[in-house]
């Protein structure tokens, strides 16, 4: 299956991926990062399809995407 | 597996100080994927606007030079005059491009300057705690119009697109938007041509992003993108001008 | 080109930045300069240069900004009016420490005025009229010839210590004609691995006057301050005649200076013991001889003569620190003090 990784550190927490996943495998993560904000996983029993939507829409580039 | 989307070349991995949600983020991978995809990183020379933008070079990896608010189009002209090989391009937001550099801007059009122009539309002055811009819509509140622009105070909404498109030595003017992936790559392909036709030596080559400012809007980031499609598109339509 | 020939303040100007390596001209018209632009449209084709009528002279000294930035050696000329917008783009080039030659033909003032010559812009040049802690390097020629060797030592240093130099001349200056014997001028050629040219073989590089981080906008500034120290200390320049034993000294640059000294002259076959100080270099102003003639003389009066109300007067005052009198001759609006009005000034001095 596709995969992707988020680099929380970076992640502002904009929710905008998480909007656009069509098969919504994405949520907010309970835990801070070091900037003190909420950033985004990817869901763990969920599904990627390489649509690469989420990585396109993340204004901060902390998306990457396998295939 | 194959990696099929990753971090730009050009783009410096850290974080900037745009707002979450901002449209800056978006409109600088774009400009660092295009540079990598056309191969040009180290023929390029990037001038960054006054604005949230100002350190945009500090998250592009190429050459970069600053201007004074306003003025990006008269250092771009120069430096492409004096070295007509590198590809020069200007990123400017509203009130650099359409109020302070309205001058410089229609001046550089108007010679044909064999540039690409980013210009970034975000409907209101960020920087500075949301003032309004030029491109601010009517009944929009902003800092300075507390109660929405109003026709008879503060003038119309500016389409400098439209008005540059007039310049016979006008060689491209197009207007995208960032409100979703689809667009995204809209806008990619938008900045890449405006590149395409600088290497080219085909001339003047706008592209106005419409672009989101949650902070100033009092809109979350979805909400911003959709304020984009739903109201700022229809007052500026999307599409190739000239 | 002939070895000697009539030409104009301005247009020797022009020709002496050619000869000096300058490549780039942006310009925009304004009377008493606009020869300048008119002989760099001929030009600087014709030496592979670029000449770009600007839409103003705001826009002209941005486009210096980015030839320079591009490593370029560059330039623009104005007259009064246009040299006030051009502040804003002589702080960023001063501030991204850039080289720039500028060059002020000045003529009557505050506002419109008129196009007669004056000295009115003298704070300006000395004083950064932009904003921010900078200093200009200001050079100030009396003669079409001294206008052709300046400017090319305004290319010199403006490159050597990354910032921008003004020749100061007025509408006099710029229109007269004299004979130039048109000499080749010694292009010294300085490094510029900081210029913008592509990022090919090494890493990115900015140019830019900027810094937000705490405390390095504080630590760039004393570098600044430490550049002027060592031009003040190495670039101050004037010319001087019969101090040694002079009683009164006349102090004048530009055009000013070409007829004090000619009335200097005049006064001393009459037998009157009068000196003449010639600033060349308005900044770094030329101290040092003051300073000197603080420490060994005893009774010296100064008469400051400009087309002004007085603005160099102050740096006059300012280096002589109250050790002797300064007396002061002026016109402005164009004015010019005649050699009648200066013998009589001098009368009621004794």
């Amino acid at each position: 299956m596709p995969k992707i990784s988020i680099n929380r550190e970076k992640c502002k927490g904009c929710l905008l991926c998480i909007s656009f996943c069509p098969k919504g495998s994405l949520s907010v993560e309970t835990k801070l990062n070091s900037k003190g904000l909420k950033p985004v996983k990817f869901k763990s029993d969920a599904e990627c399809i390489g649509c690469v939507m989420c990585a396109v829409v993340c204004p901060d580039c902390c998306i990457e995407v396998w295939k | 597996m194959n990696k099929i989307y990753s971090h730009p070349r050009s783009l410096r991995d850290i974080s900037t100080h745009y707002c979450p949600g901002c449209g800056h983020g978006l409109a600088h991978r774009l400009v660092a994927e295009v540079v990598d995809e056309l191969d040009i990183r180290e023929r390029v020379i990037g001038i960054a606007p006054v604005g949230c933008a100002v350190v945009a070079y500090d998250y592009w990896d190429f050459d970069c030079c600053e201007a004074a608010h306003g003025r990006a189009l008269a250092v771009a002209t120069a430096i492409k005059k004096v070295r007509p090989d590198n590809i020069i391009f200007t990123y400017q937001g509203d009130g650099d491009l359409a109020a302070i550099g309205t001058n410089e801007t229609i001046h550089a059009a108007n010679r044909g300057e064999n540039l690409t122009v980013i210009f970034v539309n975000n409907a209101v002055y960020g920087m500075t705690g949301g003032q309004m811009a030029p491109t601010t819509l009517i009944g929009q509140k902003t800092a300075t119009t507390l109660d929405g622009r109003r026709p008879d105070l503060h003038g119309y909404p500016l389409k400098i697109s439209e008005m540059l498109a007039q310049l016979p030595a006008v060689k491209s003017v197009q207007r995208v938007s960032l409100h979703s992936p689809q667009e995204i790559f809209k806008t990619k392909a938008a900045i890449k041509a405006a590149f395409q036709n600088q290497i080219n030596g085909a001339g003047f080559s706008l592209v106005e992003i419409l672009s989101s400012c949650p902070t100033y809007w009092g809109l979350n980031p979805k909400a911003a993108l959709d304020w984009i499609k739903d109201v700022m598109a229809k007052e500026f339509p999307l599409g190739k001008i000239k | 080109m002939p070895k000697k020939i009539l030409i104009s303040g301005n247009e020797a100007i022009a020709e002496a930045a050619v000869q000096a390596g300058c490549r780039f001209y942006a310009g925009y018209p304004i009377t008493p300069q606009n020869e300048i632009p008119a002989y760099m449209a001929q030009r600087m084709p014709q030496v592979a240069g670029v000449f770009i009528q600007a839409e103003s002279e705001l826009a002209a000294v941005n486009m210096v900004f980015g030839a320079s930035a591009a490593g370029a050696r560059a330039m623009t000329s104005s007259s009064s009016p246009g040299m006030s917008l051009k502040q804003e783009g002589i702080s960023y080039i001063a501030g991204a420490e850039l080289p720039a030659v500028i060059v002020n033909i000045m003529r009557g003032g505050p506002g419109l005025g008129n196009i007669a010559p004056a000295q009115s812009d003298y704070f300006q040049a000395t004083r950064s009229g932009g904003h921010g802690d900078y200093r200009c390097i200001v050079l100030a020629p009396y003669s079409v010839p001294e206008a052709y060797t300046l400017t090319a030592l305004a290319f010199d240093l403006a490159d050597k210590y990354r910032l921008p130099a003004i020749i100061l001349g007025d509408g006099i200056l710029g229109q007269m004609m004299e004979p130039l014997e048109v000499k080749r001028i010694k292009i010294k050629n300085y490094p510029k691995p900081w210029a913008l040219t592509g990022c090919k073989n090494r890493k990115a590089q900015v140019v830019k006057s900027f810094y937000l981080k705490e405390g390095t906008l504080e630590k760039f500034n004393l570098g600044l301050q430490q550049k002027y120290r060592r031009i003040h200390e190495k670039e101050q320049r004037c010319e001087t005649l019969f101090l040694d034993d002079a009683r009164i000294i006349l102090v004048a640059y530009g055009t000013m200076a070409r007829i004090a000294k000619s009335l200097v002259i005049d006064l001393r076959r009459q037998g009157q013991k009068i000196g003449l100080i010639r600033p060349v270099s308005l900044w770094p102003f030329p101290d040092k001889i003051f300073q000197s003639l603080s420490r060994s003389r005893k009774n010296l009066r100064f008469l400051v003569i400009e087309m002004s109300y007085g603005q160099m007067l102050e740096d006059v005052r300012l280096t002589l620190d109250g050790k002797f009198p300064v007396a002061f001759l002026g016109r402005g609006g164009g004015g010019v003090p005649t050699e009648k009005e200066i013998i009589n000034k001098i009368k009621k001095l004794k």
